[in-house]
């Protein structure tokens, strides 16, 4: 079972008491009714979908009930560090003992290296 | 009709209409006893830091500002859910929105008292039997009496309170009593094994 470290109730706690909930520090435009349809897609829709590092809003929903913000890292499935909504992005390189390294080297059973070629 | 007699009447006529969503259930085994717990009144409370000291003086309860806390006293308990969330619920059935009322701050206060329902476990087993539904630490070090936490039990969720080393209260609301109920006398059964 996975547990994530909830900064309100300053525990870890299964993630069954969690969801996801998007990406994190999206800033919602303030000028939406003059904006072009495009410009609204790109805000509303089009997310990066990174593999790697990203920052998610989390929310403990059947604990706190708050939401907060966490980075992830989506090849791994681990939780870098999680902090409390309206703070901003944290340093990751300092978070990281093997800063020099890109997200994903480490290896893990990602699909490609354990089913790609299965027959 | 004097006044008596009409509120009487009007109890009569109230207790008469509300069927208890768990009335006559009873569960587990000597590991873990499951009972459906006494009618009570119950406040979902919401208020920012500055009302916390003038509403507790209001509900005579010191409302708690930890994680994982709460706090009873004379039947009534505060339960921490969130850091401006509280449950109040009072065993006596007294009258907790006036009471919020008086208080005189700003503050967001729901009657949730048949909202919610309660079941008491009770039995050496007790932690194994909630266990069986929750994912949390129940370990005393981790969940110690008076702890308490809003979590999960099965699908359904929970407000979870440990009211002594073998003993806890479980609220869940009223449409999801049946189904936390017949799940944790399964696992109530199951702790004795
Ligand atoms: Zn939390």
């Amino acid at each position: 079972m996975l547990l994530i470290y909830c900064p309100y109730c300053e525990e870890e706690r299964s993630e069954l008491e969690f969801r996801q909930a998007g990406d994190a520090h999206i800033a919602r435009p303030r000028n939406m009714t003059e904006m072009s349809d495009a410009d609204f897609e790109a805000f509303f829709f089009l997310r990066d979908n990174v593999k790697g590092l990203t920052f998610e809003r989390w929310r403990h929903l059947n604990g706190c009930g708050r939401f907060f913000n966490a980075a992830r890292d989506t090849v791994s499935d681990k939780f870098l560090t999680t902090y409390k909504a309206g703070l901003p992005r944290p340093d990751i390189s300092a978070l990281r003992p093997a800063a020099s390294s890109p997200v994903g080297t480490a290896p893990v059973e990602t699909y490609e290296a354990t089913e790609a070629d299965a027959k | 009709m004097s006044e008596l007699l009409r509120s009487e009447l009007l109890g009569s006529d109230l207790s008469h209409a509300r069927t208890l969503a768990l009335a006559g259930r009873h569960g587990g085994l000597g590991a873990a006893a499951l009972t459906p717990a006494a009618p009570a009144t119950r406040l979902s409370l919401r208020a920012k830091p500055d009302a916390v000291e003038t509403l507790s003086a209001a509900l005579g309860i010191s409302l708690p500002t930890r994680p994982k806390t709460s706090a009873s006293s004379n039947g009534r308990h505060a339960l921490w859910l969130g850091p401006d969330e509280w449950l109040v619920i009072d065993e006596t059935e007294a009258d907790l929105m006036a009471a919020a009322a008086s208080s005189n701050v700003l503050h967001s206060a729901t009657d949730v008292s048949h909202r919610n329902t309660a079941i008491l476990v009770k039995g050496f087993g007790a932690e194994v039997a909630v266990n069986g539904g929750c994912p949390q630490d129940l370990t005393l070090a981790a969940f110690p009496i008076n702890a308490c936490s809003r979590t999960i039990f099965g699908k359904a969720e929970i407000v979870l309170l440990r009211t002594a080393d073998d003993a806890f209260r479980i609220e869940c609301w009223r449409s999801f009593s049946p189904y936390v109920f017949g799940l944790l006398s399964e696992a109530a059964e199951d702790a004795g094994n």
